[in-house]
């Protein structure tokens, strides 16, 4: 049986039950499925293997599109970090190459795993890894942080959209980042409550955002809005756990976000027509990409 | 819910670039592959909306060839799913069409051999999940998620209750129905999402029954 539709019902059953979100997935998901614990929990060792080899390569090898628009940056930025000039947190930038790694993998046709989407397959991973270091995380609590990200998505999912044709890319990246930025909380040691506060806070800030690929590929600027999306997920989570609390609750966000992405006109919700697509560099890249001259827009 | 389970969030493993257009759409093609119980020997692939307009961007044409061909979404053939389908030989056609359709990622496919054909239209709903929404002409609701029964019988009275009471009998259960006709006593289609894979016998039992014209399955 679904235990909970919403933020808030979630973070009751959790708060009730004295279990952190990721056991409420948990629980739910072995009823749901009537599968055991043991598979469940070994399904989502599969994805999060998955996970880890598409950062690494990502972050190692130098990885290129076949239309050669995306690639090659998380790789550079992890060669910045070990400079030690960096600005901003290593932790920080290190979530952020890794992200960036991830979706540059997926631009290549690599193996990925969706978190929710392919599009913004690098948001979840990349926070997860880039705190890696510094938290420490067991197997058990990498794969508690997806199982929290899920729980978190699988309301968005329900309530709104995870699709950037139907809500645009607030749908996406918007979503992925606020999975991370709950996930991270509970990593660690923050509250079901505070988990929701981050994702409220995190979403907020992608509001509205379009869905407007160049050439219609999954890569420009899909590959740097996973880097943003890490970047402002590890900040909410601070936040939260700063005790900084969101005015709007996290489901009317969702709502919020539910609502933008249907009154979001149909070119800046992926079909390749508006916004970055649309700029005279984006129409360039797109001729070259395809070789050939290709139609304006309706 | 169209969401049941965190493997529709965090997941699926694939082969990128889109969940919707890559993944989703080889989730389609298999489908439509299953159905039809073996490699067609020609397909029309016709793009509506968000398909239409990206479909080489995101790979879609070869998503669909690769489940055409009974490919899981993390097979590394997709890639060179236009030479697998002639190895194959399978016709394929990529159309691209004007219609504006409900939802933005839209796919008919048209499958043909000597004996048989087959036309369906699945959309991709984002993160990989897929419902199909027609099946030679019926409208219908299938997710491809569970294993499913679909029985193309009659419109008669006692044609519901049969199949159901040989279900009853093998002891599976049904978790979603649907029954959709072309006209009253035309020919008709049941859809059953059942909670465990079915074998053979208990198909070959209902294509048995009074005024069952055709069973076919989806395993999960």
């Amino acid at each position: 049986m679904v235990m909970f539709k919403s933020v808030a019902a979630l973070v009751e059953v959790a708060e009730s039950t004295g279990k952190p979100i990721s056991e409420v997935m948990i629980t739910q998901e072995m009823d749901v499925t009537g599968l055991a614990r043991e598979v469940i929990m070994e399904r989502m060792r599969v994805n999060l293997e998955t996970m880890e080899k598409a950062a690494q390569r990502g972050i190692t090898e130098d990885v290129e599109s076949v239309s050669g628009l995306t690639g090659g940056d998380g790789k550079k930025l992890m060669a910045y970090i070990a400079e030690g000039n960096a600005i901003g947190s290593e932790v920080t930038l290190g979530a952020v190459a890794r992200a960036m790694a991830t979706n540059e993998v997926n631009a290549a046709m690599g193996t990925i795993c969706a978190t929710p989407t392919a599009g913004s397959a690098g948001v979840v991973p990349g926070v997860l890894f880039g705190v890696e270091e510094k938290l420490r995380p067991t197997e058990e609590q990498k794969l508690a942080f997806l199982f929290t990200s899920g729980a978190f998505g699988f309301v968005i999912a329900n309530n709104a959209s995870i699709s950037g044709a139907a809500g645009g890319c607030q749908a996406e990246v918007g979503s992925a980042t606020g999975m991370a930025a709950a996930a991270l909380v509970e990593l660690a040691g923050g509250t079901p409550q505070q988990s929701a506060e981050a994702m409220a806070i995190a979403l907020k800030n992608m509001l509205g955002l379009v869905c407007d690929p160049v050439a219609g590929l999954v890569e420009v600027p899909c590959v740097k809005r996973n880097a943003a999306g890490a970047s402002l997920a590890i900040t909410a989570a601070d936040m939260a756990l700063a005790g900084i609390t969101s005015r709007i609750p996290c489901d009317e966000v969702i709502a919020a976000m539910y609502r933008i992405g249907q009154t979001m006109p149909e070119t800046l919700r992926e079909t390749g027509e508006g916004g970055l697509a649309a700029t005279p560099t984006g129409r360039a890249l797109e001729a070259k990409v395809f070789g050939t001259k290709t139609p304006t827009s309706p | 819910m169209k969401f049941r389970t965190v493997f529709d969030i965090i997941g699926p493993v694939m082969i990128g670039p889109s969940s919707s257009h890559t993944a989703g759409a080889v989730r389609i093609g298999k489908v439509a592959r299953t159905l039809f119980a073996e490699t067609p020997q020609s397909a029309g692939i016709y793009f509506y909306g968000s398909f239409a307009k990206t479909y080489r961007g995101h790979g879609t044409d070869v998503a669909v060839i690769g489940g055409l061909l009974d490919y899981e979404t993390n097979d590394e053939r997709i890639r060179d799913a236009f030479f697998h389908a002639k190895q194959a030989q399978l016709d394929v056609r990529i159309h691209k069409e004007d219609t504006l359709t409900a939802h933005p990622n839209t796919v008919r496919i048209r499958l043909h051999s000597d004996e048989k054909q087959l036309e369906l239209v699945g959309i991709s709903i984002g993160g990989g999940k897929i419902e199909i929404i027609e099946l030679n002409g019926f409208a219908l609701r299938l997710s491809g998620n569970h294993p499913a029964i679909l029985v193309v019988h009659q419109d008669r009275y006692g044609a519901i209750a049969a199949v159901s009471n040989v279900l009853a009998k093998h002891a599976v259960n049904i978790g979603h129905m649907e029954v959709s006709r072309k006209e009253k006593g035309e020919e008709a289609l049941m859809v059953m999402e059942v909670d465990q894979n079915v074998d053979a016998p208990l198909l070959q039992e209902l294509q048995t029954l009074p005024h069952i014209l055709h069973v076919s399955k989806i395993h999960e």
